[in-house]
This record gives structure tokens, C-alpha cells and sequence, in this order.
């Protein structure tokens, strides 16, 4: 509550635009569509496990370049649509989503100055932790039990962190999104 | 701050959606919002297997109508005499004083191309409460037994397939007349009869047929062929692995067989005398 807003509005440069220009929170709606295309798409067997979180990755680029627009709650609305999307029990994407949010918004400014290595280092590892939860949870609550490779889903997201970052940066500064 | 509202939030709805059905009713409101994403991801899949379609060649569809034409022919030959063991069934069963008029009507619903969770064993249908789908409803392909509908919204529907291990189906085997309980295996196209002690018949190749115990399921339709039988004589109970006959996971477009038409009473055809 209190720390995304007031940590330095001086340096946040989103904070300039914004002002210049109208938000266009569409280009968001629509970037976190694309994800649940991918999220949703059908994809052979052996490649499964290897499916990238999508659509944390895309909340992770968004609450770290705009954390005044994306944070908590919309990640948390968008969990609960994955839930339903997935089947799952309601509230446990809700919950990984909120988390990857939470952590992204504390560390958003050191974030931004990593180099693409870094980040996607670190992006691999909160989709690493996101993806252990959503095991726990699968395995606590539901009847079919996961095997560990579906935390093969970290690695391959970690892996295209950069593509997806970049693909999302021009976009934002092509579209003027703040 | 809000992580924490969320967080306990997340935790509530987790607890109340594990322990009970309140959430049904917002599961199927948000369904609603989702279905257009399950749609649009369909799209493509559904616009290339169209654009198959146009592009095939004229030899390819004329050996293809000819061999519908074959089929057609053959089936036909059965039906006649499928109609004719009908009538002769119907007038044993009223000599035996009984009746059974199963009229049913189908739903045919595509299998939209969503993946869902990697290990649940469910598809989504592009039908709904709209158009009559209920949960409970059995769903077969052109071959057996697929699953059964699991969660309903207006416009769409999920099914749980056969396959699944949470998923347990009355079947009866079609040589012996045993009666089993056909749950969902470990991989993805087979199931397992439980509970058959080791020293009943079962072998290899034997059909497993709907037993229609349970009243969700019609009585008679194929589920599988027992593709293995282990007897390990320290278990209580045979291993059974049964195969599928119906495309598990693989079929396009499934029926959905309405509810079973009451028995319609024909009793006083033989009292009163």
C-alpha cells in the first residue's frame, strides 16, 4: 500500500508520460489475452512440462514497468479467470499470481536496471516459486498428483524472459502506454 | 498490504471451494468471461483444419466418398437388422411384462483445442446450460464411452474424461457378466478395474460395456478392451488394464446423450385379462 506509490515518483518516468497522453490500458488487456492464447494452447505431449508461465511473465514485465497500473489486485483478477480457465480451485492461481505481483512491485526499480541475464535469472526464479506453490497446492488439495517436471515450465520461461521483454518494451513505447 | 487482503482472500476461496460447491455459482459467472478466450484460441486450430479441408485435392474426396458410400451400405445392412431384433426384443419384453422405450436425444458438441491442466484429463465443449447440457451428462464418441460433464456454464461446459483418476465408471465385462468399477490410470489412455479378486475370469481382449449401475451412464455402451491382467499372489486384488475403444482425448466432436426417457408404463397390457 504504501511503498509503490510514494518510493520516487521523480524517477518513474511513466509518471511524465502519463500526463501527455491517454493510458491505453488496452494494449495490456491485450498482451495478457496473447498470454492466455498461449496459456490455452494445445501443445504435443513431451512438451508440456516445458509450457512458459505466460502469463506471470507478461504481469511480471507490466508491474515492473508500470506499477502504478498493474499490481496486486489485477493480478489477482487474472488468477482467478486462469482458475477457471484451468479448472483448478478457485483462489490457488489467484494466489501465485498476487505473490509474483507483490515481489515484482517491491523490487521493481533494482529490476529495470538489471541486465536481460539478470532479470530473466530472476524472473526464472519467481516463476520457479510460483510454480512450486501451484504444485503444493495441486498436490495437497487435488486428486491428480504432479510430478516435478512441472517445474520445467521455470526454466523455458526464464529462457525467453528476454524476447518477451523486449517484444513488450517496444510495444509499450510504440503504443505510449502508461 | 492489498497482498495480504488477497492473500487471505486467495485462502478462503481456496478453503470453501475445496471443502464445498458455494463458489459453483461464481465458477459459472467467470466462465462466462472466459469462454470468449477458449474461443478465440480455438480459432486458429479450427480455421487450419478448414483450410485443410478446402484444400484437399478432388481424387482425395472422391476416394473418400466412396468409401462413406461403403460404409453407408454396410451400416444400412445392419440397421435392417437391428430394427428387426428391436421389434422382436419389444415383443419379448412384453410378453415378459416389462418395458423399456429408450428414447434419447444427442447433443453434438465440438472439443474446443484449450489445454487445461497437464495432468486432469478434461476438455472443454462448446456447449452449455443453453443448449440443455447438464452436469452428469454422459458423453460419447462414435465409439464408446469419453467421460462425463463435469461443470457447466451458458455457453460452455467442461468434461471429465474416463481417463482420469478421478473419475470412476460402473462397467460390466461382456464375456462373464462381472461387474467392476472402471477408474482412470496413471497414463493417459488407459483405465484400471478395481477391486476384482485374483481368481476371477478376466483375460486379455475381453470387451468392458457401461453396466448403466449408478443411473448416469446408459446401460451397453463399450468402454475399453482388458489389454492386461496381473495377478501378483501376494495382492488381494488383479491389476486390470483396460484400453479405451473411444479416442480418449483425441475425438473432435462428442455426443452428449440426453437424460434416459422414463420407462413408459405398458404394464396394463397383460393384467388385465
Amino acid at each position: 500500500m504504501t511503498s509503490e506509490k510514494s518510493a520516487s515518483p521523480c524517477l518513474n518516468s511513466a509518471a511524465f508520460t502519463r500526463m501527455d497522453y491517454p493510458h491505453r490500458i488496452w494494449v495490456i488487456a491485450l498482451s495478457l489475452l496473447l498470454a492466455f492464447m498461449l496459456t490455452a494452447m494445445p501443445l504435443p505431449v513431451w512438451a508440456l512440462p516445458w509450457r512458459p508461465a505466460w502469463i506471470a511473465m507478461v504481469l511480471v514485465y507490466w508491474c515492473m514497468a508500470l506499477p502504478e497500473r498493474v499490481g496486486v489486485i489485477t493480478a489477482w483478477i487474472i488468477g482467478l479467470l486462469l482458475d477457471v480457465m484451468h479448472g483448478s480451485i478457485l483462489g490457488q492461481h489467484a494466489f501465485g499470481l498476487a505473490f509474483v505481483a507483490y515481489v515484482v512491485l517491491q523490487y521493481h526499480q533494482r529490476l529495470r536496471v538489471f541486465r536481460l541475464v539478470q532479470q530473466a535469472l530472476v524472473v526464472g526464479l519467481i516463476v520457479f516459486v510460483y510454480l512450486l506453490c501451484m504444485l503444493w497446492v495441486y498436490n495437497l488439495l487435488g486428486s491428480v498428483s504432479y510430478s516435478f517436471t512441472y517445474l520445467c515450465g521455470a526454466i523455458s520461461s526464464a529462457v525467453l524472459w528476454p524476447w518477451v521483454y523486449i517484444v513488450l518494451r517496444d510495444v509499450r513505447r510504440r503504443a505510449r502506454v502508461a | 498490504m492489498r497482498f495480504a487482503a488477497c492473500a487471505i482472500l486467495s485462502f478462503l476461496a481456496i478453503s470453501i471451494d475445496h471443502a464445498n460447491t458455494h463458489l459453483a455459482s461464481l465458477r459459472a459467472v467467470l466462465e462466462v468471461a472466459v469462454y470468449p478466450l477458449q474461443y478465440i484460441v480455438n480459432a486458429p486450430v479450427q480455421g487450419a483444419a478448414e483450410l485443410m479441408d478446402d484444400l484437399r485435392g478432388r481424387q482425395t474426396l472422391l476416394a473418400e466418398n466412396q468409401r462413406l458410400h461403403d460404409e453407408n451400405q454396410l451400416l444400412s445392412v445392419k440397421t435392417q437388422r437391428y430394427s428387426a431384433l428391436e421389434s422382436e426384443n419389444q415383443r419379448l419384453r412384453k410378453l415378459l411384462d416389462s418395458s423399456s422405450a429408450l428414447a434419447q436425444q444427442v447433443v453434438v458438441a465440438d472439443v474446443l483445442a484449450i489445454e487445461t491442466t497437464p495432468a486432469a484429463r478434461q476438455v472443454v465443449l462448446d456447449k452449455g446450460s443453453n443448449q440443455g447440457v447438464f452436469v452428469g451428462q454422459p458423453m460419447l464418441d462414435a465409439y464408446g464411452v469419453i467421460g462425463q460433464v463435469s461443470n457447466v456454464s451458458m455457453y460452455s461446459s467442461t468434461g471429465l474424461l474416463i481417463t482420469d483418476p478421478r473419475h470412476a465408471l460402473p462397467v460390466l465385462l461382456n464375456r462373464t457378466g462381472l461387474r467392476a468399477i472402471a477408474v482412470g490410470g496413471d497414463l493417459p489412455d488407459e483405465l484400471n478395474l478395481s477391486f476384482i479378486s485374483i481368481n476371477a475370469d478376466i483375460k486379455a481382449g475381453d470387451l468392458v460395456v457401461t453396466s448403466g449401475l449408478g443411473g448416469r451412464f446408459p446401460a451397453g455402451y463399450p468402454v475399453g478392451r482388458v489389454t492386461a491382467v496381473s495377478l501378483k499372489p501376494g495382492d488381494a486384488f488383479a491389476t486390470i488394464v483396460v484400453e479405451p475403444t473411444a479416442k480418449v482425448g483425441h475425438s473432435r466432436e462428442v455426443m452428449l446423450v440426453g437424460p434416459q426417457a422414463h420407462d413408459i408404463g405398458e404394464e396394463r397390457i397383460s393384467v388385465s385379462e
